[in-house]
């Protein structure tokens, strides 16, 4: 943990080199967002609902994925990026460190523009919390703060899953987008109203509606099972078998010419 | 102590010709070539020895160094680095060897030379006096004063490579691999580096491994040369063996000789 801060500050310190860069990429970050959260606010303008979610508890929703997904980029972007990190050599060096290969990996790289989206979330949360019509009980808020965090972990391992197959082959990488930026967009909107099967395969494959749907609708009153409130853990769960595959990876390690 | 015994290590390799209709059909159907990097590779190396790997590109001199880091799992054989075996104990086999890539950079590009230094000391967790010492010899032995302050950047090639080699030793290491240590370099840095290598092994008894395509490096540094072809050690023996063949050939050309007459 010592030496991951001692990463993150050189990273930081790179990024002051370019400040004028760095601070053009927040804004840019923050206003791709942006984007999005119009998207939601003129498609509730013209039909009024989404399935039967009110404006704003479509933006938690929205703000809680949106928070999950730029935490792990913030910091796990060395497994997002990791095509770069074994064609640049940066791998043979972690691997000739005397420490665990995936702590270096972590360290290798750190997104702090990504920021920009994390700011974002906090925005719209900041709004919409007190906006919305929910009672904020201590075990609603409590569930909220669940629902970021085993998001976050849910795409930390999504990250490693993708960085995992790049030990085996380079191409169809562009499929594993699909789960990690489809998981983003699709966990938009409350999982639900795309009906049965993709709820069906968020919860069992990938269990993007245990830190979504069903944690929020215990938020929004829509069930009283507490226990919806405590499947985010499934995020920390979806974990072990991404671990797993990432050790196999490594074994395949084929390293690249010099 | 290093110690290889008949390692192999083989590739697959998709093969398909250029232009994009050939780029379709391997979309669909693709063929794979079976590459054997490594073909039954031994040898010895003996504590405080500097050995010149030398063999066209391509003939299995990185394989066999990222074998020996701990980088690369061989498909069979043995290998055992200081009585470990690299990629079982690769934790603790590191710790023993330092290993410099030549073409490529393992110095943060945006921050001084001297924050990529304390940020390997804490990897390593070397003890602060340990690091003072150990640093302060580096630095006036390379001749870094200047350098500890300014961003990878911008240092010459020169700079950056005796920086690079600082950079591998801050942990003392018993056995160095230097990848290429000198290509690039103009003369005075070449001379420098050399100098520097040779005084390590020396006077420290550090172990040496040099791959190089530069015959002077070998001339200057090695006493003893393994060839490897196609992933095959083809020699391995004292430099006088090539150089007392060849009569008044420059070594370059003796060495182009050989890879010739091995068909490699």
């Amino acid at each position: 943990m010592r030496l991951y801060i001692k990463f993150l500050l050189m990273h930081l310190k790179s990024a002051m080199e370019y400040k004028a860069s760095f601070a053009l990429t927040v804004l840019g970050q923050f206003m791709t967002s942006f984007s999005a959260f119009l998207g939601i606010y003129f498609m509730f303008g013209r039909f009024g609902a989404v399935g039967d979610y009110s404006f704003e508890e479509t933006l938690i929703c929205y703000a809680a994925v949106l928070f999950a997904y730029s935490a792990a980029e913030c910091f796990f972007r060395g497994f997002d990026a990791f095509e770069s990190v074994i064609s640049n050599g940066e791998f043979d060096r972690a691997m000739v460190r005397p420490r665990p290969v995936m702590l270096l990996v972590l360290c290798s790289r750190a997104e702090f523009a990504r920021f920009g989206r994390l700011m974002q979330a906090v925005v719209i949360f900041a709004y919409a919390i007190p906006a919305s019509d929910i009672g904020w009980t201590a075990d609603r808020i409590f569930t909220l703060i669940m629902m970021c965090a085993g998001g976050t972990a849910l795409f930390a391992g999504l990250f490693i899953v993708r960085a995992s197959v790049c030990f085996f082959t380079v191409e169809g990488l562009e499929f594993m987008n699909i789960f990690t930026d489809g998981g983003r967009e699709l966990g938009t909107y409350p999982l639900d109203i795309y009906g049965q099967p993709v709820l069906r395969f968020y919860t069992y494959v990938i269990p993007l509606a245990c830190v979504q749907y069903y944690p929020l609708s215990y938020i929004t009153a829509r069930t009283g099972r507490f226990w919806y409130a405590l499947l985010p853990l499934a995020g920390f769960v979806f974990l072990v078998p991404c671990f797993a595959l990432w050790r196999i990876g490594v074994r395949h390690y084929k390293s690249t010419g010099s | 102590m290093i110690r290889l015994v008949d390692i192999c290590k083989s590739y697959r390799v998709s093969r398909r010709g250029a232009g994009l209709g050939s780029a379709v059909k391997s979309l669909f159907g693709r063929r794979y070539d079976l590459v054997r990097a490594l073909d039954c590779v031994s040898f010895e190396v003996g504590d405080g020895e500097m050995i010149g790997y030398i063999g066209p590109n391509g003939a299995g001199k990185s394989s066999t160094v990222k074998v020996m880091s701990g980088i690369l799992t061989p498909d069979s054989g043995e290998c055992i680095v200081n009585g470990r075996v690299p990629w079982k104990e690769r934790a603790a086999h590191v710790r023993d060897i330092g290993v410099v890539f030549g073409q490529r950079s393992q110095l943060w590009w945006d921050v001084p030379v001297g924050d990529s230094f304390d940020l390997i000391r804490d990897i390593y967790s070397v003890k602060r006096a340990d690091y003072r010492q150990i640093l302060d010899r580096l630095i006036s032995r390379l001749d870094l004063g200047e350098l500890m302050r300014t961003p990878a950047r911008q240092l010459s090639l020169g700079q950056r490579m005796r920086c690079e080699i600082a950079a591998s030793l801050l942990h003392r290491p018993k056995i160095l691999f230097l990848d290429e240590p000198t290509i690039g370099l103009d003369a005075p840095s070449k001379l420098a580096v050399r100098e520097f290598i040779r005084s390590l092994n020396r006077l420290e008894g550090v172990t040496v491994i040099l791959t190089t395509h530069d015959m002077q490096d070998i001339e200057a540094l090695t006493d003893r040369v393994i060839l490897i072809g196609k992933g095959r050690i083809l020699l391995d023996g004292p430099i006088e063996r090539l150089t007392a063949a060849g009569g008044d050939k420059k070594i370059d050309e003796l060495v182009a000789d050989m890879y010739r007459a091995f068909e490699i």
